[in-house]
C-alpha cells in the first residue's frame, strides 16, 4: 500500500486576532506590540506559532498560541483606543491544519484553484479549498492551511480525501 | 476561462475566487426620478457583446469590490479599477479603443 500524500494534522491551541483599520495607522502598534514586522501587501511575517499575516488592504490577522492570547489581545486593544480600530478574538471562529510531507502541494492544488507556484515562503494567500473559503501559507515541509471552524469537517475531510495514498499528480 | 487580477491586493486569479457584480457605473434614480427612470435603473441593464465594465468582488481573497473592462466576447480583461471613480482611467479606455476605435463610455445608457 502506497503512502498518503501528506500527513493532515488538525492543530488545537492557537489563538488569531482580526484587526481592522487603516494599516498606515493601526501598523505600528501592532508591530510594537507583537514584536513581529508590519507585513507587505499579500505577506506572512513571524515565526514558528507567532506570526502576522496581510489579509487585505484593511484587515491584518495575528496567530500565537492562545495562552498568550488574552495578554497581546489587551495591550492591542489599548494601544489602540486613540484610533479607529477593529481587535478581535476571532480564535472560535478558525479552524487550522498542517499539510506535511513530500506531496503537500499536491494536496492543495487538487483543492484550491490558487497558482501554488507562485505562492512564496512568505506569501499568505487567501483563495478557497473546494467549496469552503481557506487560506494558506508555506511552513516547513508543507502548509498551513486555516478556514472557518463552521466548515472545519468538510475541510478535514477534504483534506484527508486529497492525500489519498497513491493520488500524486506528477506521473509516476 | 476568466482570469482577473485584483487591483487591491494584486492577486491574479480565475474567474470562481470572484464574485460577479454585474453592470459598473450605474446613475442611481432617487425618489424623485420618474417611474419609467426608476425602473430602469432597477432593471435596465447593458448586455453588449463587445467591450464591458462590469463590477466584480474578491470574495475568496482579500474581499475588496473593484471594477473590471473586459470583452464579452472573447473574454479579454482590459484592465482592472478601484471603485473610487466615476469611469474608466484613460489607460483603460485607450485599451478598449485599441480593440473598439469606436467605443465610448457611457455612463447612462442603461436609461
Amino acid at each position: 500500500m502506497a503512502e498518503a500524500l501528506a500527513t493532515i494534522r488538525r492543530v488545537e491551541g492557537m489563538g488569531m486576532i482580526t484587526l481592522r483599520g487603516a494599516l498606515e495607522q493601526i501598523g505600528p502598534v501592532v508591530s510594537d506590540v507583537t514584536g513581529i514586522a508590519l507585513p507587505e501587501c499579500r505577506k506572512i511575517t513571524g515565526a514558528g506559532d507567532r506570526q502576522l499575516g496581510w489579509m487585505s488592504p484593511d484587515e491584518l490577522l495575528c496567530v500565537m498560541p492562545v495562552a498568550d492570547l488574552p495578554a497581546i489581545l489587551a495591550a492591542l486593544q489599548d494601544g489602540l483606543t486613540d484610533r479607529h480600530a477593529l481587535v478581535l478574538d476571532m480564535s472560535d471562529a478558525r479552524v487550522i491544519y498542517d499539510i506535511i510531507g513530500a506531496h503537500a502541494e499536491d494536496v492543495l492544488a487538487k483543492l484550491s484553484p490558487a497558482d501554488l507556484g507562485a505562492v512564496g515562503s512568505d506569501d499568505l494567500r487567501r483563495s478557497r479549498a473546494a467549496q469552503t473559503a481557506a487560506a494558506f501559507w508555506r511552513i516547513e515541509s508543507g502548509f498551513r492551511v486555516i478556514g472557518f471552524r463552521s466548515t472545519a469537517d468538510y475541510l478535514g475531510a477534504l483534506l484527508h480525501n486529497a492525500a489519498m495514498p497513491g493520488s500524486q499528480l506528477a506521473p509516476r | 476561462m476568466l482570469a482577473l487580477t485584483c487591483p487591491c491586493c494584486g492577486i491574479t486569479a480565475e474567474e470562481t475566487e470572484f464574485h460577479p457584480g454585474g453592470e459598473a457605473h450605474l446613475k442611481r434614480v432617487g425618489p424623485e426620478g420618474a417611474d419609467d427612470e426608476f425602473e430602469a435603473y432597477l432593471f435596465a441593464r447593458k448586455n453588449p457583446k463587445g467591450a464591458h465594465i462590469e463590477r466584480w468582488r474578491h470574495s475568496y481573497g482579500c474581499g475588496k469590490w473593484f471594477h473590471v473592462a473586459r470583452d464579452t466576447a472573447t473574454l479579454r480583461v482590459f484592465g482592472a479599477y478601484t471603485t473610487q471613480s466615476y469611469g474608466p482611467p484613460e489607460d483603460i479606455v485607450n485599451a478598449i479603443r485599441q480593440s473598439y476605435p469606436d467605443w465610448t463610455f457611457d455612463r447612462n445608457a442603461a436609461e
